[in-house]
């Protein structure tokens, strides 16, 4: 990370603390929900950097939200903390099992078993009537966090700020990750990843250790959308959940570090109007914001910043009328 | 002795109409290599052209033996019309780019499509039982069974027989033989490969259509039905490799087989076992029953 751009994360984590105490209460609401998922697609973006892409981290989303669902309802473990570790150590537990299998595969066969393995989750969370309530879901309570439980007024501060100091350290580790050797590895992999069996180095581990990563990561996710939405239900683990995930990678763009976090934003803010101004076409539009983005401007939203850092070139260049 | 009977009858009902929506998933995969996502709203468009066209037709009052042309055409139609359309706009400017790209554009093909069905048919479900119920019905050692689901079985039978000696037997589908084995010799033998992907994906998509109209008189056609073709027939397509027709029958019959013995002996696990019995040929054969392993390409 340069100077500069160190500088601009700390900007921007100081914007993010500020923000809520600036602007009305359901500003904060949806930018908890855009932050806890941000985490889920900085998993995905994580992946599409080593050239594979998940068509079911849903099922891991849905591992760390039922992981706190069910030990609140069932064994009665209300402790913010600790209800997050066990989701990561489940989601994760679960990638490590599925990453087994999985990380045999590339390409199509890779986006296609993820999701056969998400639908069979799904459908297991909503035929176990008895243990997930099926389609109803699970309602979660208030949770304590660290001892303290927040009352009526502070509690949508305090789970917006819980989700903030999760959220934020989880995009310093996959930074360092991705600056680590076997971050390099997965650069390699995606270019050529024969000749990095050539160099001595297992693909297939490499692969496994960042799929069980983004296991854990997307449990995160599923953990922090839990607490701020406050009721999970089968459908995070369904293959159209994945789906909007890696939509939304792609929107910010995966390969820059904070494009998940703005693509995420962006998406759940332009989400809260489509369903009031264009509840029936709102499919049609991301499909046709994901067409433009992906033939036209492939860094996604992220590279708006590389042009305006280049002193606005790039905008001087495509207003120019074309002779 | 019934149920055994009644899963074997389901199962086959089932095979049929996965074996025209796999067949046209794989033929388009083993051509362009592209693993269409959309191909389960190709399926939907067809059952809704399919009833809306046989519904028009039965207002008219012409003869009622005649619906089922009316019902043929709605599929024809949809996947003509929509097939060339999607192949020349969206697909030919990403030949060239990354699978995980390809997939994304047919993703995002998928999402619009769903909109575009609910704009203009809206989200209440349609019903068109008249071809259905004016067959009548048969009892087949002791199961009541309609006609119409023997003529679909038939109907999607015979469309593979015609697929495979297309493919085998004319100029065209020994073309497409070539283009499936190597894409740049074909070039530089002068098969104009450009055209011959419009046309694949083309009987893709009608294909697809095929099968979602022939259904269209046994189910409610709604929003949604897009989504539930399409997470079957990749299983389909899965287990029997992809790019393979004969993959595409075989693991049509596996997936409609054990998706009706669930259906009647354990509701709660009917996706469930057809995506475990897809894990398990992985297990064994990665490239599924007929796939073939892949050279590494350095």
């Amino acid at each position: 990370m340069s100077g500069r751009e160190g500088a601009l994360a700390l900007v921007a984590a100081a914007a993010l603390v500020a923000v809520p105490l600036l602007l009305p209460g359901w500003v904060a609401f949806l930018l908890t929900l855009a932050l806890a998922k941000s985490v889920v697609v900085l998993a995905i973006a994580l992946l599409l950097r080593a050239g594979l892409v998940s068509f079911g981290h849903g099922m891991f989303f849905a591992a760390g939200a039922y992981t706190v669902g069910l030990l609140m309802k069932r064994v009665g473990v209300h402790e913010a903390v600790l209800l997050t570790a066990a989701g990561i150590v489940v989601a994760a537990a679960a990638a490590a099992l599925v990453g087994l299998f999985i990380a045999r595969y590339r390409g199509i066969f890779f986006a296609m078993l993820n999701m056969a393995i998400s639908m069979v989750v799904y459908s297991v969370l909503l035929k176990l009537y008895w243990l997930t309530g099926g389609t109803d879901g699970i309602g979660i309570r208030t949770p304590v966090i660290l001892g303290m439980t927040p009352d009526r007024e502070s509690l949508r501060l305090a789970i917006y700020y819980f989700t903030l100091a999760l959220t934020l350290p989880a995009f310093y580790v996959v930074q360092r990750f991705w600056n680590s050797a076997l971050g390099f590895v997965l650069r390699a992999v995606r270019d050529n990843e024969v000749r990095v069996e050539y160099m001595g180095t297992s693909v297939y581990r490499s692969i496994y250790a960042a799929y069980v990563l983004s296991g854990g990561l997307a449990g995160l996710g599923g953990v922090l959308t839990g607490f701020s939405v406050g009721h999970i239900v089968p459908e995070q683990a369904y293959w159209t959940t994945s789906g909007e995930f890696v939509f939304v990678a792609v929107l910010g763009g995966p390969a820059s570090v904070p494009g998940p976090l703005v693509g995420s934003i962006a998406f759940e803010f332009l989400k809260s109007y489509a369903s009031k101004y264009a509840a029936f076409t709102w499919q049609m539009t991301l499909g046709a914001a994901m067409l433009v983005i992906i033939l036209f401007m492939p860094g996604g939203l992220w590279t708006i910043y590389g042009w305006l850092a280049r002193g606005g070139r790039r905008w001087a260049w495509s207003s120019k009328p074309s002779a | 002795m019934t149920v055994p009977i009644a899963i074997l009858l389901d199962g086959v009902l089932y095979a049929a109409v996965l074996f025209l929506l796999a067949a046209g998933l794989t033929l388009v995969y083993g051509v362009m290599r592209i693993l269409n996502i959309a191909h389960g709203s190709l399926y939907a468009l067809g059952a809704y052209t399919g009833t809306a066209l046989v519904l028009a037709y039965l207002s008219t009052g012409g003869p009622e033996p005649l619906m089922y042309l009316a019902l043929l055409a709605g599929a024809v139609l949809a996947g003509s019309i929509v097939g060339p359309l999607v192949e020349r706009l969206l697909l030919r400017p990403i030949y060239a780019r990354e699978e995980v790209v390809q997939l994304l554009v047919t993703f995002s093909l998928f999402l619009i499509l769903e909109d575009v069905m609910k704009l203009v048919w809206g989200v209440q479900p349609y019903y068109v039982a008249k071809p259905y119920a004016y067959l009548g019905t048969v009892t087949i050692a002791g199961v009541r069974y309609a006609w119409y689901q023997l003529l679909l079985i038939a109907v999607a039978l015979a469309t593979g027989v015609l697929v495979v000696a297309a493919i085998r037997g004319t100029r065209i589908g020994r073309m497409i033989i070539a283009v499936t084995a190597d894409r740049e010799i074909s070039t530089t033998l002068g098969i104009n490969v450009a055209r011959l992907f419009t046309l694949a994906f083309t009987a893709g998509a009608i294909l697809a259509a095929l099968g979602g109209a022939l259904v269209a008189p046994l189910i409610a056609v709604a929003p949604g039905i897009s989504v539930e073709a399409i997470v079957l027939a990749f299983a389909v397509v899965v287990i029997g490799g992809l790019g393979s027709l004969e993959g595409a029958a075989l693991g049509a019959l596996i997936v409609g087989v054990t998706r009706a013995a669930a259906v009647y002996l354990l509701p709660e696990a009917e996706l469930a076992t057809v995506y475990l019995i897809m894990v398990a040929v992985l297990l064994f054969r990665p490239r599924g029953l007929f796939g073939e392993l892949e050279m590494r390409r350095i």
